[in-house]
């Protein structure tokens, strides 16, 4: 029954071939952050922060400080002139706390345990060298750990999301509480006027525009944001003004299937449209919907490839490599390796791009339809082609982190973080490390 | 691996030898050498006529004071193993050949009686009348209530095959000297508890007879001491007297240096251990609750309540001796057992079969970049500091000749000594040898030419011995040690020479021993005396009698006792062996210094031509080398052969003597204290033993379980490729028992990746995880029907991509296809092979094969590293598969194999000692095809 497109045993184009696993957590694995070129940190809900070598797997450091599970993390480069540059993590916590570490000696830096609720996000703002953390308000720190402002609570409220604008601004994803609304949230940071390092943030605007709660606020570059919500709505902003550009729903919404009722529709479960994850590069967004991968084309304002069944269950984090490949993880316990490929011929079906919306957008939007569809004819098709996929969790991979040549870090709900490498690549690498060791021990001039 | 004991070397029968001499002669390196005993039988490997016991056994034997000698028990303890054999007559035998030189009680001189702590004694001597062998090892236990407070006892090693206590004399007293030594540890322990106790009751009969003597004196006033006064005044002197002797015997006792043993092998307990470090050089065997640790072994001292001891005490004979148990006591005895029950299962089987084992393992051992892929490394890995000896760099210079000679030559001169004294009645025969560092450089100009006259005698003493009907021969034997003041000095004595010394001596002595190389050898025993006592032997060389004798050597001291026809030859013998050995051992030291330095070879190169030119040849003692040489039996006899008299053949057969020396060195050296797995089925030993060690058995039965399934399946070579290739092989079934068999028989072409044991999992039950796949490459799961089972099967299908699955129940296999040739040599279904140990053999010498293969790719520079800067990556893809292909001659899939164990021996190079290496995954995505029967 199940449409899920597989691979088979053979796959020439993959190239992890090799796998170290990296025991440690006690419980799932929630997020994994680089820390620099070779070194990445990973926290989950055991509360434990690690410190892992990228290349060699080895487990550099524990940081223990976290009496709940982590909530958040964010890595934190300290550019101080003075000092040495020093990498840093932040990480918020359920047990209200935020602590900030020091990635070299695995210390902790500065613990913060002032606040009213859980810390949901944190972002830094590296340009002002500020931090910002986000729950039931949102504070801006200092490196320093100084609470530069903050701003008013917010009722009934929690940010879940927040991602940097121009022009100092932040976008917040506001969710609101026993409630489905959503809204999100521009706030200005301006410096006061009545001291050196005193900033002020200030509420600015207020979109009202999603229909459900915001799961995802991605940034796209200098002049859009993408939001996505539970129910499938996606939204482009300008980051500018913060209009809406354009939007997206209906993912689930499929043109093979146009005799099913729109009343079967919405009774879908809302975690089978739900957008899980975005991500984007300059010219597409990629969006985990549900078990399904879309491509959004910014410029064609459309969906210009999709893989609706891309995994047998929700896709939790997606993520754009540099040379047209995609990876996908799941609650499936599965990572996939997709390309988006352009198809030479026009395709026996075509790929069902987005329909808009019936409630509401409709007018405004059917120009774009139509202009969306001239443009189809005399424009390559894409599609995404499966061209490896990765199998060692045994439970939801949770998050994933490419490392480029070093290989792709994977974490999973069953506790274990699984380093999938290049197989090949590890070989030589080995050979070159045997002979320089053979050199060392002085054994190499004697092998005549 | 090295080689497969079932091709064993044909012994050509004395009826032959008419029709040998017609045709060409062989060349002289190919020919076998006779079986000397031919005469008693057609199949050298047959039980030895004669013989009334069914194989090897240790007996210890005690000469009481009471009764004379008799034996105390055997190991095994199993009266079908001595058989007919009459145990108490041979306890008779061994214990008249003592020769410790034990002096206890009052010396002129002394006024109180002097423990002598005295060496161990080790002789070699046969019964020929009984078809008996034995290395017999004397040592004295104290007993305070024993005549001079000395128990003789022995351990014997019994065997029908001489040869095999000749060539594995110095094993065995290595051995049996770890035996002893536990022994002695523990009696002396007892026999400071009993001095204890006894001057406990003694200090108290004191008391008691002091209060008597003052009543008395009081009740007395007429002025004169009465009869009972006096006689208690006697009775209090003789008493005090007894405790200062008592005393004297504690001190003496506690200042015995304590020799640690080396090996903690007797030493589980590890605090106990420690706390004997602890005590080394200071006066410890001090029971008395002094040390924490030891109390619980002697927990009745706190408790002693003193006695009154008599004047007289009870008469000899009326009091009940000690056990041996009582007194060693009970956990060192337990000790000694473990280790004695050790030695047997060590020497079990065949001398053939244990040479080869020992010298394939010491090459084994060299091979220390690949050993660990498909041999049982713990084995190679036990005891390090025997390695170290090897290098001979750590040890003083005397120390490190007396090595030497221990090592390398030292069962040889036993043969040589032992057989040509064979025609006469041996009554005790003391043979002191003795080594003087200033006989050392005359030794070369001696030598080619007594090396000769030994040979004759060889030959003769051989002949001697098949006609002699006497019915005991003492074979060989070993200095007893010294005395109580040599221990003394010896601590004060460094133990240690600079390394450089020693290496720079080895080095320049090293073109002497050249030629002259020899392998009769004296085996000085105090080389196997532990390490302590070894700097303090020259001192107690000098202080023996003969030790200012110019001819040195060795010495008989009841001369009178030989064939007068051969007293004199005797002894120029003696002094050609002692000083060719002295000269030649160091030479022999290992391997590595056969190789000439001027070449300059790198260690790796040496190991690496060392495994190759030592070839598996089974040993070739010299006695058979002396026969080879075609003398005349009785030329020796009939006095004096000269030494230019010999052709040219004897002296190539005496290099080959001594090449064989060498490799004897370099094993003998490397088994020590090896768990030699001894015996299987690959050699028709006369001792077929129901059981051999745990390694072997599982060999053993691997190897039958492997045959029968590359008999029963046939699609065993993609199941075997699948684990060659690194590749997890999952055997499923239901029955646990059948799995169970199957992993065992695949378990013998899993690669290792560098730990101790294989990873081979034998049987689980629950659903398998990435993890277990990182960690086994070969597991027996079961297959259940309950939900549990529907989880394993469905990890199964989820991790298909990293398994091979072979359905024991359903007999089909699921792996990828395997076109190669390696395997279908390894697992011809149609192989002649019958025996499991030998098909096992078969197996280990083609993954040789492989590993060697693995080496040369891995270690290849230019198929790893770009020649030049710009080359590019193809064209370094392309002349590595171009060196897999066309150099190695690999194809298909057998390209992946070697790929996997080039990757292990990469990790296991790189890895770092201290850290385990990250277990990884290595793996392919290719499809997978089922198999069915």
């Amino acid at each position: 029954k199940s449409s899920v497109q597989t691979i088979g045993e053979e796959q020439i184009q993959n190239p992890y071939t090799e796998l170290l696993v990296l025991k440690g957590h006690q419980d799932i694995v929630r997020f994994l952050v680089q820390i620099d070129d070779c070194r990445f940190a990973s926290a989950g809900d055991d509360g434990i922060i690690f410190l892992w070598n990228a290349q060699t797997g080895e487990k550099l450091n524990e940081l223990h400080g976290h009496t709940h599970k982590i909530t958040a993390i964010a890595p934190f480069s300290s550019s101080d002139v003075a000092e040495e540059k020093a990498n840093l993590i932040i990480t918020a916590s359920a047990d209200r706390t935020v602590i900030v570490w020091d990635c070299t000696s695995g210390r902790q830096v500065q613990k913060v345990s002032c606040f009213h609720s859980t810390v949901k996000c944190l972002t830094v703002l590296q340009r002002l060298n500020v931090w910002l953390s986000g729950g039931s308000d949102l504070c801006v720190w200092n490196q320093k750990l100084d609470l530069l402002c903050k701003t008013s609570h917010l009722t009934d409220a929690g940010i879940s999301a927040l991602v940097e604008l121009p022009k100092n601004c932040v976008a917040a994803a506001v969710g609101i509480h026993k409630s489905w609304l959503s809204e999100i949230l521009i706030f200005r940071l301006s410096a006061s006027n009545n001291g050196s390092e005193g900033w002020n943030i200030l509420e600015v605007k207020r979109l009202v525009d999603h229909q459900d709660n915001i799961s995802s606020l991605v940034s796209v570059n200098d002049l859009t944001f993408v939001t996505g919500s539970h129910i499938g709505e996606l939204i482009v902003w300008d980051a500018l003004d913060w209009t809406k550009q354009a939007s997206e729903c209906n993912f689930w919404d499929s043109s093979v299937h146009p005799d099913v009722q729109p009343e079967i529709k919405l009774s879908q479960s809302p975690h089978e449209t739900s957008v899980q994850h975005l991500t984007s590069d300059e010219e597409c967004v990629f969006a985990a919907v549900g078990k399904g991968i879309y491509v959004y084309n910014l410029q064609m304002k459309r969906v210009i490839a999709c893989q609706r069944t891309a995994h047998d269950s929700s896709v939790l984090h997606i993520e754009k490599l540099p040379n047209r490949q995609l990876i996908s993880c799941s609650e499936d316990g599965s990572v996939r390796i997709w390309e988006l490929r352009e198809k030479q011929q026009l395709p026996a079906e075509p790929v069902p791009t987005g329909f808009f919306n019936m409630w509401g957008f409709g007018r405004t939007n059917k120009q774009v339809n139509q202009a969306a569809k001239k443009v189809q004819e005399n424009t390559p098709v894409y599609f995404l082609e499966l061209v490896g996929d990765l199998i060692g969790h045994s439970s939801a991979v949770q998050m994933f982190l490419y490392f480029g040549e070093l290989g792709l870090a994977t974490c999973s709900a069953d506790h274990l973080i699984i380093l999938w490498k290049d197989g090949e690549r590890e070989s030589s690498l080995r050979s070159l490390t045997l002979f320089k060791k053979l050199a060392q021990n002085g054994d190499l001039q004697l092998k005549l | 691996m090295i080689s497969a004991p079932d091709v064993v070397a044909f012994t050509r029968e004395e009826e032959l030898k008419d029709d040998l001499y017609r045709e060409p002669p062989l060349p002289e390196e190919y020919s076998v050498p006779l079986f000397p005993f031919s005469g008693q039988g057609a199949n050298p490997w047959a039980k030895v006529a004669g013989s009334k016991f069914t194989r090897d056994f240790i007996l210890i034997s005690e000469f009481s004071e009471q009764v004379g000698p008799q034996p105390l028990l055997t190991i095994p303890d199993d009266a079908k193993v001595s058989g007919t054999f009459d145990l108490n007559y041979f306890s008779l035998r061994i214990m008249s050949v003592d020769y410790q030189a034990s002096f206890v009680g009052h010396p002129p001189g002394s006024a109180y009686p002097k423990l002598n702590f005295v060496e161990d004694s080790k002789v070699v001597l046969g019964d020929s009348k009984e078809g008996a062998f034995a290395y017999v090892h004397h040592l004295t236990l104290y007993d305070l209530e024993a005549r001079g407070f000395v128990r003789p006892f022995c351990m014997a090693y019994i065997s029908a095959d001489e040869h095999k206590i000749m060539q594995q004399f110095q094993e065995l007293s290595t051995e049996f000297s770890k035996a002893s030594e536990c022994l002695k540890t523990g009696n002396r322990k007892a026999f400071a508890n009993e001095l204890e106790k006894k001057l406990k009751d003694l200090d108290y009969t004191r008391t008691v007879l002091h209060n008597e003597t003052e009543q008395q004196k009081k009740a007395n006033d007429k002025g004169y001491y009465t009869t009972q006064a006096i006689e208690k005044a006697n009775e209090l002197a003789s008493v005090e007297k007894s405790i200062i002797e008592h005393q004297d015997l504690l001190r003496q006792i506690r200042s015995y240096p304590y020799r640690k043993l080396k090996d903690s092998e007797f030493h589980p307990y590890e605090p106990e251990c420690a706390l004997d470090r602890a005590d080394v050089g200071s006066h410890d065997q001090d029971p008395t609750a002094s040390e924490p640790g030891e109390t619980h072994l002697y927990t009745h001292v706190p408790s002693y309540t003193p006695k009154l001891i008599k004047a007289k005490s009870a008469k000899c004979f009326d009091k009940k001796l000690k056990t041996l148990e009582e007194l060693c006591d009970v956990y060192f005895f337990t000790q000694t057992l473990d280790q004695l029950h050790h030695i047997e299962r060590t020497f079990r089987g065949d001398v053939c079969y244990l040479l080869t084992e020992q010298i394939s393992r010491a090459l084994l051992k060299q091979q220390s970049v690949t050993n660990f892929l498909f041999e049982d490394v713990s084995f190679l890995d036990e005891k390090p500091p025997e390695k170290q000896y090897r290098g001979c760099q750590g040890l003083g210079q005397d120390a490190m000749d007396e090595k030497c000679l221990e090592e390398s030559l030292a069962p040889k001169v036993v043969i040589s000594l032992g057989s040509y004294k064979s025609s006469v009645e041996c009554v005790p025969i003391k043979m002191e040898q003795e080594m003087e560092d200033s006989e050392e450089p005359k030794m070369s100009e001696s030598v080619m030419s007594e090396q000769q006259e030994n040979l004759d005698y060889l030959d003769a003493d051989i002949k001697g011995s098949i006609s002699s009907g006497e019915s005991i021969e003492v074979l060989g034997t070993e200095k007893s040690g010294s005395g109580l003041t040599k221990s003394e000095s010896q601590a004060s004595l460094p133990a240690m020479a600079s390394p450089q010394a020693g290496r720079s001596k080895v080095g320049s002595r090293r073109t002497v021993s050249e030629d002259s190389i020899e392998v009769l050898s004296t085996c000085p025993s105090e080389a196997l005396i532990p390490e302590d006592f070894k700097a303090s032997y020259p001192s107690a060389i000098n202080e023996e009698p003969y030790a200012d004798d110019d001819e040195g050597g060795l010495r008989f001291t009841p001369r009178a006792n030989l064939g007068v026809h051969r007293g004199q030859e005797d002894i120029s013998k003696q002094e050609s062996l002692v000083q060719v050995d002295a000269a030649c051992c160091i030479g022999k030291e290992s391997p590595n210094f056969l190789e000439p330095l001027a070449e300059q070879l790198g260690q790796k190169a040496c190991e690496e031509d060392g495994v190759v030119r030592i070839p598996p040849q089974p040993y070739r003692g010299p006695a058979e080398q002396g026969l080879r040489g075609g003398f005349p039996s009785h030329q020796g006899l009939s006095g004096g052969l000269l030494p230019y008299e010999l052709d040219s053949r004897h002296l190539t057969g005496s290099r080959e003597v001594s090449k064989s020396s060498l490799d004897e060195c370099s094993d003998s050296t490397s088994h020590i204290s090896s768990a030699a797995s001894t015996c299987s089925d690959r050699t028709p030993s006369p001792a077929q033993p129901a059981c051999a060690q745990p390694g072997d058995r599982h060999r053993k039965r691997a190897g039958q379980n492997a045959l029968r399934f590359i008999r029963q399946y046939p699609f065993a070579h993609p199941a075997i490729y699948s684990l060659l290739s690194g590749r997890t092989l999952v055997v499923l079934g239901e029955d646990e028992a059948m799995v169970k068999r199957l992993v065992t028989a695949l378990s013998i072409f899993v690669p290792s990746s560098g730990g101790y044991t294989k990873p081979v999992k034998h049987w689980v039950t629950s659903a398998l995880h990435l993890v277990d796949f990182q960690k086994w490459k070969l597991i027996g799961l079961q297959r259940a029907v309950s939900p549990a089972g529907v989880n394993v099967l469905h990890a199964l299908s989820r991790y298909s991509r990293y398994l091979s699955i072979l359905d024991a129940d359903s007999k089909t296999l699921r792996c990828p296809l395997y076109k190669g040739s390696v395997v279908a040599r390894l697992a011809d279904h149609r192989t002649q092979i019958k025996r499991g140990s030998t098909y096992y053999m078969h197996v280990q010498s083609i993954l040789t094969q492989l590993c060697s293969k693995a080496f040369l790719f891995t270690f290849c520079h230019h198929l790893h590293l770009p020649i030049s800067e710009r080359e590019p990556e193809e064209s370094l893809v392309s002349r590595r598969m171009n060196f897999l292909k066309l150099q190695l001659g690999l194809a298909n899939e057998d390209i992946k194999i070697v790929a996997y164990l080039a990757e292990l021996l990469k990790l296991h190079y790189i890895q770092e000692p201290g850290r385990g290496g990250h277990p990884l995954l290595r793996f392919d995505y290719v499809p997978s095809f089922l198999y069915k029967i």
